[in-house]
């Protein structure tokens, strides 16, 4: 295939990644690999590399919105960077020493999961108890309502929160993506902080967590140039479009729906090839 | 915290700039280089089937700085990507900087933690 006509296929085909991964809190990174890999027959090392790129670029431009409004708890992302990053690092020095097909399932398993959890209902929780390790590190917020009021929240379960970011870590290092979900599992879940603390700060971490791995890549040869840069492109233009949306239509409950049926297509027929030793 | 609201907020203004400046400036290099590429190899075949690293030339800093220098797209485009993944961890550096003004040694400490583990992953990357 020409340079051409491969590139506007693959900034196509990016640019509905980001904005699908938008519209529906999954990100791009988990759409996009399954794109190059199972329909346009990119190898997964490079299709992962060019997904780290893009999941770098779109965190780090919706984070900074975010940093300033002050939603997001910048100690409890530095906190669990620790864990995320170290995660990262040994994600990406296993991707060396386990077999395609493997990673293969293993990312077709956490696209279903992420699916999933994108179906799940959100319902805002706010935690008054503060643990004595929450106490310790600052943990403990507050964040401002947009009519102008201040929550505090309290956090608990601190280290069970971060052995699950260690996890999401590895993941993310593992397999290319921001694996936003399960960050969002060991903050709203475990740690009960509230949401919208929970998936902003998430996002901040995600930059991190994935330069960390991305430095690791970058030497291994994962990422190319001609390859990453329709991703990145596309799917930084696609969260924008999204984002944009997002503010318009409230109601995307339908729309969630139909791609987690589709990412869930995708998924078995990412866990199918591997199976059989097609990928 | 509250003495020490005032710098939280000077901390989050600055990271929010470094974030959004980071990806701006990155992608402007990765667009021009993308253009450079495409204008010189558009025509030619490429497949990404097998994986085979990236070419040469793309490879180490050295390469990249001297492709910039005679125009080459992709050395263009990786450069850009560099400073992409270098962008959150400028961010990192910044938090550093704000928690040592706001005297806060637990976080400095912490996020100087974060930072070396990166660092390591920068040293060891090729080893492993």
């Amino acid at each position: 295939m020409s340079v051409y006509l491969l590139t506007i296929i693959i900034l196509a085909g990016s640019y509905f990644a980001g904005l699908l991964g938008s519209l529906t809190g999954l990100g791009g990174g988990v759409v996009i690999i399954p794109l190059l890999t199972v329909l346009l027959h990119v190898d997964i090392h490079y299709a992962i590399g060019a997904s780290l790129i893009s999941v770098i670029a779109t965190s780090s431009g919706s984070a900074a919105a975010y940093v300033r409004e002050g939603i997001t708890n910048i100690r409890i992302g530095m906190f669990l960077e620790i864990a995320t990053t170290v995660g990262a690092l040994v994600g990406a020095t296993l991707s060396l020493y386990i077999h395609t097909p493997i990673i293969a399932v293993l990312f077709g398993v956490i696209l279903i999961f992420s699916a999933l959890m994108s179906l799940k209902k959100k319902v805002e929780n706010i935690s008054q108890t503060e643990s004595v390790w929450a106490e310790k590190l600052k943990l403990n917020g507050s964040y401002p309502t947009p009519d102008g009021q201040v929550v505090k929240y309290g956090v608990r379960k601190v280290g069970g929160g971060f052995f699950m970011m260690l996890f999401a870590g590895i993941i993310s290092g593992l397999l290319g993506i921001g694996s936003g979900s399960l960050k969002v599992v060991a903050m709203d879940s475990i740690m009960r902080i509230p949401f919208k603390v929970s998936t902003t700060t998430s996002n901040f971490m995600i930059g991190v967590t994935a330069a960390a791995s991305a430095v690791v890549y970058l030497q291994r040869g994962y990422i190319d140039p001609g390859l990453s840069m329709p991703v990145v492109l596309g799917v930084l233009l696609g969260a924008l479009t999204g984002s944009k949306i997002l503010v318009h239509a409230k109601s995307s409950g339908w729309l969630r729906w139909v791609f987690a049926v589709i990412v869930t297509i995708l998924a078995v027929q990412m866990i199918y090839n591997g199976i059989t030793g097609k990928i | 915290m509250a003495g020490s609201n005032f710098k939280d907020k000077n901390i989050q203004d600055v990271i929010g700039w470094v974030l959004r400046g980071g990806v701006i400036v990155s992608m402007a290099v990765v667009f021009i280089g993308g253009v450079i590429y495409l204008y010189r190899h558009g025509s030619s075949t490429v497949s990404y089937r097998q994986f085979q690293g990236v070419p040469a030339f793309v490879q180490s800093i050295g390469g990249i700085i001297n492709g910039i220098l005679n125009l080459r797209g992709r050395a263009i485009i990786q450069a850009g990507i560099i400073l992409l993944i270098a962008t959150p961890v400028v961010r990192v550096i910044f938090s550093a900087i704000g928690f040592i003004l706001e005297k806060d040694y637990l976080y400095t400490a912490i996020t100087l933690f974060v930072l070396l583990v990166i660092i390591i992953g920068m040293l060891t990357g090729r080893g492993g």
